[in-house]
């Protein structure tokens, strides 16, 4: 056996550690593995006597429950919130995100996705944005995306508290530099190496000299997965924790 | 209140006019009214404004689908674990419909500014966004108490109708919404709202000191039906759960035009009774 542990675990693992010292981490729809580092952060924060705060939108437990959208989007714009997860279906290398559609000629794109959601709000006010996109081609991570729905940096005249802060895939982790405007590769997951990122990025990164292999999680972390976190993420996703950890939700 | 309290959902739906701007509720937690939503289609509505508060999903996409709507403003349509919107998807690829774009916080902050009677509100964020660039109503502004500090002033949205489910509702036509506290911005931003519930509650639900919090007063309501599994396919909390086999077999349908008309002849004209063959 090469590992004992799945790319779910290994990806939860590497977000709890980048989600160190934030007291409230929000997690939006359709995120069960940011939905479960969070739990995982927040559980080893209250190991230590900590008051990590999760919410996760869009679950019907209570103690995850703020007073509605209005209220979680009015807390982030006064800083209540420390950290959040935003994807795209294209990201580019300035950490613009695309969650509107490929192609010119918008409104009228060859390929229409949802839309924006908060992220052309969320992006900027809470401090810790993590983007998560478990697909890395070229076809996701673009030069330049097709449309911003909220763009990566902004002039410095624009109060802008937050924003990207780490790009994490199936392939890689990378660092966002607010300054430069510029990913940067953290490390690389275990079996892939950076020709592979390098292939499957349409955008310019820094590479570190010498590039690190992401952490796998260690023994303790995936029994507080398997045991603590499984049931409780099972409320929000039920699909996700049953093909993971076979594993429903806690009564 | 109006005269049609208590209504059935055919009568509610015919307080929509076509052209109307319609606010609608995301899809979660199952105030989307899905029963009004099928009325509204049998009833042929058109040239809707709808406006997702602040994203939408069958709902929308069916409204899109049957012809229903000329604008959608929205920050999202999505059919989210069951993928993409399909019929919002072709509708905006063919220019079928209208879509302009907006972002969660600023349907909200819009509804708020209708709710305060105000013209506009700003908000924090969205500049350098191109749901800036293509919205030619919105504003970026200089923030008259500070220097050099650019914010984007939104105007208010104030629906003509809005139009959701709730659990409960009174003879009075006080409105109960449990813990969805954004309905209560959205009805009161609306001219009005018209409303279909599960079930009716025995006695007035703003004398009830535990129920009123969550209670929209009658003062904003235009119509009450009561509709049992009003929002199914969807479900509603603490009643009854989404209809995982419903919205799967939409997701398939609706990837075409055929299936989509399939869709609509079972779940909406199906509901209506059987005409005799003469």
């Amino acid at each position: 056996m090469s590992a004992d542990y799945v790319l779910e675990e290994l990806l939860i693992a590497a977000i709890a550690g980048l989600l160190e010292g934030c007291g409230h981490i929000a997690v939006g729809v359709s995120s069960p593995i940011p939905g479960s580092a969070a739990l995982l952060r927040r559980h080893r924060d209250r190991e230590a006597g900590g008051r990590t705060r999760v919410s996760i939108i869009g679950t019907t437990i209570p103690e995850f429950r703020t007073d509605g959208g209005v209220d979680l989007f009015d807390s982030a714009g006064q800083g209540r919130v420390d950290a959040f997860f935003l994807s795209g279906g294209q990201i580019d290398g300035r950490a613009n995100i695309n969650l509107v559609g490929v192609g010119d000629g918008y409104p009228q794109q060859k390929v229409r996705w949802s839309g924006s959601f908060g992220s052309a709000y969320l992006y900027f006010m809470v401090p810790k944005v993590i983007l998560f996109r478990l697909e890395h081609s070229r076809r996701t991570m673009v030069e330049s995306v097709d449309f911003i729905s909220a763009p990566g940096v902004s002039p410095p005249n624009v109060h802008r508290p937050g924003g990207p802060y780490a790009l994490v895939t199936d392939l890689c982790l990378f660092r966002f530099d607010r300054e430069r405007a510029r990913f940067a590769l953290a490390s690389v997951h275990p079996g892939h190496t950076l020709e592979e990122v390098r292939d499957n990025t349409g955008f310019d990164f820094d590479v570190p000299e010498a590039v690190t292999e992401t952490a796998a999680p260690d023994g303790q972390t995936l029994s507080i997965l398997r045991e603590t976190v499984a049931p409780v993420i099972a409320d929000p996703y039920p699909k996700f924790a049953r093909r993971v950890w076979g594993v429903s939700a806690a009564a | 209140m109006s005269d049609v309290l208590l209504a059935n959902v055919d009568r509610l739906a015919a307080e929509v006019p076509d052209g109307a701007k319609v606010a609608v509720f995301k899809a979660e937690g199952g105030c989307a009214a899905m029963a009004a939503t099928a009325a509204l289609i049998r009833r042929g509505v058109r040239d809707l404004h709808l406006v997702t508060v602040p994203t939408s999903g069958l709902q929308a996409d069916m409204l899109i689908g049957a012809g229903c709507v000329a604008t959608v403003e929205t920050s999202g349509v999505t059919l989210s674990e069951y993928g993409q919107a399909p019929c919002f998807g072709r509708a905006v690829k063919a220019g079928t419909v209208r879509v302009i774009d907006s972002t969660c916080p600023a349907v909200y902050a819009g509804l708020q500014a209708g709710e305060k009677g105000i013209p506009f509100m700003p908000l924090r964020g969205l500049i350098g966004s191109d749901i800036v660039r293509h919205r030619d109503d919105y504003r970026v502004i200089d923030n008259p108490f500070a220097a050099a500090d650019p914010i984007v002033a939104l105007p208010a949205i104030v629906p003509d109708i809005a139009l959701f489910h709730v659990p409960l509702a009174d003879r009075f036509g006080n409105v109960w919404i449990g813990r969805h506290a954004e309905l209560k911005v959205m009805a009161h931003a609306a001219r009005k709202a018209l409303v279909t519930c599960e079930r009716l509650h025995d006695g007035n639900l703003l004398q009830d000191e535990t129920l009123a919090p969550a209670t929209i007063s009658e003062m904003y309501i235009g119509g009450v039906a009561v509709a049992e599994r009003g929002a199914w396919p969807y479900g509603v909390t603490g009643l009854y759960d989404d209809d995982a086999d419903r919205f799967a077999a939409y997701a398939g349908m609706a990837k075409t035009e055929e299936g989509f008309v399939a869709w609509l002849e079972e779940t909406v004209y199906g509901r209506a009774p059987a005409v005799a063959a003469e």
